[in-house]
């Protein structure tokens, strides 16, 4: 709160000056505006970022750097048999120190040391923020005298706006980059640390999955069992079935939507169909288990087969619904950018309109649509409500869809739920089937895009 | 109207008829009662400023036009005594009969094999691989391509330049044996010297079929046609003999559009 006040007021503080160096470039231009290199306003905006910019900068280093300091402070007054406690307790005892500054009430305070140095951190922290404050104003007030110094006709206020518009906006991208970035490599320390454990190659081809740790060492079943491959190949179960619903009728959807249909028509089934894709994938996953899987499994007990509960087939039917949507919008994206002139040229040499769709349109629609497919596979082996709740939770290694199998992100959310010790396998090892999932599914958009983009050029 | 332009008809024989055709693109009256004769085994070009309905006309002919939404067609058309507006003619017959070649060339992404034997194939016409082979050689040597491209059939249509595309299209376009075939300007994406191959082409082709031109080029329709039409505003203005039509025309419209008075 106090914070939003300190950034509203250096707001106000640039606004005031962008006003005067919009004055100061049109005194200085002496009501000859067109000797200045740049429009008035350019100049303003040059001392506004002059004094903003720095003065933010100093707001954020300050509020990193605050607890910091304020800690180091805050153990150098404590009593020497307070000191020297061990740095877990050490840390406890900040933080509760921290606690009762942040409120101002002492009431609960553990002893009477803890509420000396608790008032003690409330009022550092009270001159801290006006050293902030007086701080930030100086700065901006320099940084803008020091740009209103600059501005002269000739000076090219513009060019120097424009380089810091070009700065703000490469600092975006290149934040959203280091987050992606920053996230791999969190997943990749995690897993190291799992492979430390438990080796790689036990991982990626072991046939059992059963990440049971012992608490005792003399507990029964107590050796845990980290192979990934019953995983694996549930998830590629899955997604195989989702595939073979999704992509014929998205393509078929696709097809008609695009070559045949009246636009009246179109117009309002397309979108009819895209609201598919706006359903919440946890409403696709009690459908799957309230509707689709006690319907296959009364259809197999008609037919005397064993059809489990919790069956890949469900799981991968209604995934397959979710994912229809995906591989018919893009697939009528890509069939729509072929040429009409290509049509043209089929129908004037007497094709008819399947030959024209089936031996022109789609060979040219091709490479955009199996990009589109590949972008769907990646959706479903990441997919994760629908399997948390329809698939099932016990790891088999088979390629029967009406058996039930568990996926790689079921896997990850039961080994995440709850409360976790972060230092055994059982949850590490949810971080190393990350890796392997965030890999695939990296792997997967890259060929995808590429095949897009290729196609893209091909006609654009 | 003035196709009746004091000249022996007779001599040769009339391939298409068109009678009072009227072509409404929803409320906009595109073509305006057009009487049109075109002869066998010559070349007719179609002139006249942008929009006067010399496209629509061409697509009159192969039933191009069914594809426009609100398109609406009036009159008769007749292909060898036949009507083809008639209501149970099979209008992939008659695209077969009638072949088109289009302004900006547009070959399937194909290879150059396939693209001209995307014809025969779907209309039955070779019994065998050779047979095939043989249409698509024939066709590609007949287009003047097959010189240039017989070592690399196999590639990609599309890697050709322009002016082989279009040459492509042309031997895709004859590849079903037509009667007739039709260009709607087929050289105005070419560069000069592709240009002038094609028009060669289209003189060559005059033996074996009956081809109609749309151009916006007076020197085209003066160096490849027998016969002339000039379009206005929807309207048939004049129709005779190329020379005629280029040194005594009949119309003062025409007059002022071939010596450049406007268009």
């Amino acid at each position: 709160m106090q914070v939003l006040l300190v950034l509203l007021l250096l707001l106000a503080l640039s606004a005031s000056l962008y006003q005067v160096g919009r004055s100061r470039a049109l005194r200085a231009a002496g009501g000859r505006t067109g000797i200045l290199h740049s429009l008035p306003s350019y100049y303003g905006y040059y001392v506004a970022l002059w004094c903003g910019i720095p003065a933010a900068i100093l707001i954020v280093a300050w509020l990193a750097a605050e607890p910091t300091v304020l800690r180091a402070m805050v153990i150098n007054v404590l009593p020497a048999e307070l000191q020297g406690l061990p740095p877990a307790r050490l840390s406890l005892l900040i933080n509760e120190v921290r606690q009762l500054a942040s409120t101002g009430d002492y009431r609960f305070a553990s002893g009477p040391e803890t509420k000396a140095v608790a008032e003690q951190y409330r009022a550092l922290q009270g001159i801290s923020f006006k050293a902030m404050v007086a701080g930030m104003l100086s700065l901006g007030i320099a940084g803008g005298a020091f740009a209103l110094r600059a501005v002269r006709p000739s000076f090219r206020a513009r060019n120097m706006v424009e380089g810091a518009v070009q700065a703000f906006l490469i600092l975006s991208s290149v934040l959203a980059i280091l987050i992606t970035v920053g996230i791999v490599l969190s997943l990749l320390f995690e897993s190291l640390r799992f492979f430390a454990i438990v080796p790689l190659n036990e991982f990626l081809f072991g046939l059992s999955w059963s990440p049971q740790m012992a608490i005792r060492a003399d507990q029964v079943g107590s050796s845990g069992a980290f192979g990934a491959v019953p995983l694996f190949t549930g998830t590629l179960l899955i997604s195989l079935i989702a595939m073979l619903v999704a992509v014929p009728v998205g393509l078929l959807a696709a097809i008609y939507l695009a070559e045949y249909a009246d636009p009246r028509f179109r117009a309002v089934a397309k979108p009819l169909l895209e609201m598919l894709a706006g359903i919440p994938t946890v409403v696709y996953g009690f459908f799957a288990v309230v509707t689709v899987s006690p319907f296959l499994r009364g259809l197999g007990a008609s037919l005397h087969l064993s059809v489990s509960s919790e069956s890949a087939l469900a799981t991968g039917i209604v995934m397959g619904v979710m994912i229809i949507p995906f591989v018919s919008s893009l697939s009528d994206d890509v069939i729509c950018a072929v040429p009409e002139s290509l049509r043209h040229g089929s129908f004037a040499i007497g094709a008819t309109q399947a030959e024209t769709v089936m031996q022109v349109v789609i060979p040219a629609a091709l490479p955009g649509i199996v990009g589109g497919i590949l972008l769907a596979v990646s959706r479903a082996i990441g997919e994760t409500m629908i399997v948390v709740m329809a698939a099932g939770l016990s790891a088999h290694l088979t390629a029967n869809p009406f058996e039930s199998v568990t996926t790689v992100t079921v896997q990850i959310v039961t080994l995440l739920v709850g409360d976790q010790e972060f230092d055994s396998p059982k949850t590490l090892s949810a971080f190393a089937l990350g890796l392997i999932l965030f890999l695939v599914t990296l792997a997967l958009n890259v060929v995808a895009l590429n095949v897009v983009k290729k196609y893209r050029e091909k006609y654009d | 109207m003035s196709n009746s332009d004091g000249e022996p008809v007779a001599s040769a024989k009339i391939k298409v008829v068109a009678r009072d055709v009227n072509v409404f693109y929803s409320d906009k009256h595109a073509l305006k009662a057009v009487n049109l004769d075109v002869r066998a085994n010559e070349v007719t070009a179609l002139i006249g400023p942008s929009g006067c309905g010399k496209s629509t006309f061409l697509r009159c002919l192969n039933r191009m036009n069914d594809l426009i939404d609100g398109a609406r067609v009036t009159g008769t058309i007749a292909i060898d005594q036949q009507d083809i507006y008639l209501k149970d003619l099979d209008v992939v017959q008659l695209r077969a009969r009638v072949g088109m070649v289009f302004q900006k060339p547009n070959p399937f992404p194909k290879s150059i094999f396939d693209n001209v034997a995307y014809g025969p194939r779907i209309h039955g016409l070779a019994g065998t691989g050779a047979e095939l082979e043989e249409i698509v050689v024939t066709s590609l040597k007949r287009a003047g391509l097959f010189e240039e491209v017989k070592d690399r059939l196999n590639e990609a249509g599309t890697g050709l330049s322009g002016g082989q595309q279009q040459r492509l299209c042309i031997a895709r376009a004859i590849a079903v044996s037509p009667e007739v075939i039709l260009m709607d300007e087929p050289c105005s994406a070419l560069d000069p010297i592709a240009t002038a191959k094609v028009e060669e082409l289209i003189d060559e082709l005059r033996q074996n079929y009956t081809i109609i031109v749309v151009t916006h080029s007076m020197q085209q329709a003066a160096r490849v046609s027998q016969r002339t039409a000039f379009f206005h505003l929807g309207e048939l203005v004049e129709v005779g003999d190329t020379e005629q039509i280029f040194t005594n025309p009949n119309h003062k419209l025409t007059q002022g559009y071939i010596t450049g008075r406007f268009g």
